[in-house]
């Protein structure tokens, strides 16, 4: 199994989502990719994506689904990032009543309880 | 299409703990061959996600039906539809003259655990599939007005046609109220508005055309395009492009265009409801109705089994259930029984064009259109 790189630090100690970019397509995506997803185009360059954006999409999970150890409940998402890319993602607000379409959220990363007692990082957006 | 359904049968779908997956398929293939009235088929393409290994030579090798092409067809919750589509094929290209479609599956049970999800995806939370549903459900909510009254409206209404289903998991009404009072599973979607991953069976027996039968007038499969976020494809990024024609309307299109008619032609619709609001979601994609009239459709009813356009009189996911690679073909059984008059206390009056729709994982969409002229 390979975990694709979603997490770096950013020069200022921040961290960042790695995402691809190929100029060919003008887009961006993430998790980043040998190949552009949105056009099999070969350009891809490694960019740090940016750590704020605007909420567009979120409801809180009530039950854990399969595979997953972390706590119940937990906000899930979509961040829209000024790249004009959307990112499904964990939100750490899970009560989706103080959520709101276009609020400003920003980066952050949490320790996600994995197999055999271990922990690994995992990306969310906090408000 | 010039392929012509001879024959159906319908393993009930619901909870059968002393039955295996095989025992469910030889128990709606045995239907369909009798209802066809022959055992003499050239070739099968059976529609299943999770029951294994050479799953369709199970059932028919029970049945002593071997010795032709067996082909198992994975499309997710459309792998029932790809199934009909490789067997009309294979009829057009003059390489069988009559083929069995079937559909069969367990699935497990709670929340479904799929390999599509790589195990990081699961251990961050990030493969809950009904959350996905409920981003979708938050969206059109937003687009078009509809609110958690509306989708709990569509649960109601798929309930009532389920009474009247013997084959359909859950037979009883419901209200309003009682499905806001089920349990939250991803706000806004209560545990009543999703439907259950269940077991189950259903057959068909095609032929090329001229034999006396249901006429499948058009019959399409297609994948998602790159770039949309909220689809069935469950990716973990999308593009802003929110112009993007999406699977189900892709395939819809295909199909009206092979038996050339338009949507308003439709006497009524069997879709995708694994959700109440991809119930909705679907009348917009089927080009059935225009966003913006979304609430009237639920308001005015248009959709119920009296309505301008009953959408789901089988009862729909929401009461039959979903065994993902019978679902499908479930749905053409039973519109194949309207067509033929022979929907009992479901009949749909004079019902002469019907839409089946499915979409899900992959993601792959499927629309079928069934004539009875």
């Amino acid at each position: 199994m390979s975990t694709p790189e979603l997490l770096a630090r950013h020069p200022d100690g921040t961290p960042r989502l790695v995402g691809g970019f190929s100029p060919t397509s003008g887009l961006h995506h993430f998790p980043i990719a040998e190949v552009c997803p949105y056009s099999g185009a070969a350009d891809v360059e490694r960019r740090l994506l940016s750590p704020t954006g605007t909420l567009w999409g979120w409801t809180s999970v009530e039950t854990a689904p399969p595979g997953y150890a972390g706590p119940v409940p937990y906000g899930f998402g979509i961040v829209e990032l000024p790249e004009g890319i959307r990112i499904v993602t964990r939100l750490t607000e899970p009560d989706p009543s103080r959520l709101a379409f276009g609020q400003p959220v920003r980066l952050v990363v949490e320790m996600m309880p994995v197999t055999d007692g271990d922990t690994a990082e995992i990306y969310a957006f906090a408000p | 299409m010039n392929v012509t359904i001879t024959g159906v049968g319908l393993h009930p779908f619901g909870r059968f703990e002393d039955r295996s997956v095989t025992d469910l398929g030889i128990g709606a293939v045995r239907a369909a061959l009798t209802d066809a009235g022959t055992r003499e088929i050239d070739a099968a393409f059976c529609g299943t996600a999770y029951a294994g290994v050479a799953a369709g030579h199970k059932v028919l090798g029970a049945l002593g039906l071997t010795g032709m092409p067996i082909v198992d067809v994975e499309a997710g919750c459309a792998s029932g539809g790809a199934a009909l589509i490789l067997a009309a094929g294979m009829i057009q290209a003059g390489r069988a003259r009559r083929v069995l479609v079937f559909g069969i599956e367990k699935m497990p049970r709670g929340m479904i655990r799929s390999t599509f999800f790589e195990p990081w995806r699961e251990q961050a939370g990030l493969a809950a599939t009904p959350a996905y549903f409920a981003l979708r459900a938050q969206r059109l909510m937003r687009d078009t007005g509809l609110t958690k009254e509306h989708l709990a409206a569509v649960v109601v209404k798929n309930r009532a046609n389920g009474v009247d289903n013997p084959d359909a998991m859950f037979r009883k009404p419901s209200t309003v109220d009682g499905v806001l009072a089920s349990r939250v599973v991803c706000e806004p979607l209560h545990l009543h508005m999703l439907c259950s991953p269940n077991e189950g069976a259903a057959a068909l027996v095609v032929e090329s055309a001229g034999a006396d039968g249901v006429t499948v007038a058009g019959a399409a499969l297609r994948s998602h395009l790159p770039g949309g976020v909220l689809g069935e494809a469950t990716p973990l990024s999308g593009t802003t492009d929110d112009t993007l024609t999406p699977p189900s309307t892709l395939a819809a299109q295909d199909a009206y265009d092979q038996a050339a008619i338009t949507p308003s032609e439709l006497d009524l619709v069997e879709c995708q409801d694994t959700d109440a609001a991809r119930e909705l979601l679907s009348y917009v994609e089927l080009g059935l109705c225009e966003p913006e009239l979304l609430v009237d459709w639920v308001e005015s009813g248009h959709t119920t089994r009296g309505g301008r356009l009953p959408v789901n009189v089988s009862g729909g996911l929401l009461s039959k259930g979903e065994p993902l690679g019978a679902s499908a073909v479930g749905q053409l059984v039973e519109l194949t029984r309207q067509l033929r008059g022979d929907a009992g206390a479901r009949q749909v009056a004079g019902a002469q064009t019907a839409l089946a729709h499915t979409v899900g994982r992959g993601a792959n969409a499927c629309a079928v259109i069934l004539r009875r002229d």
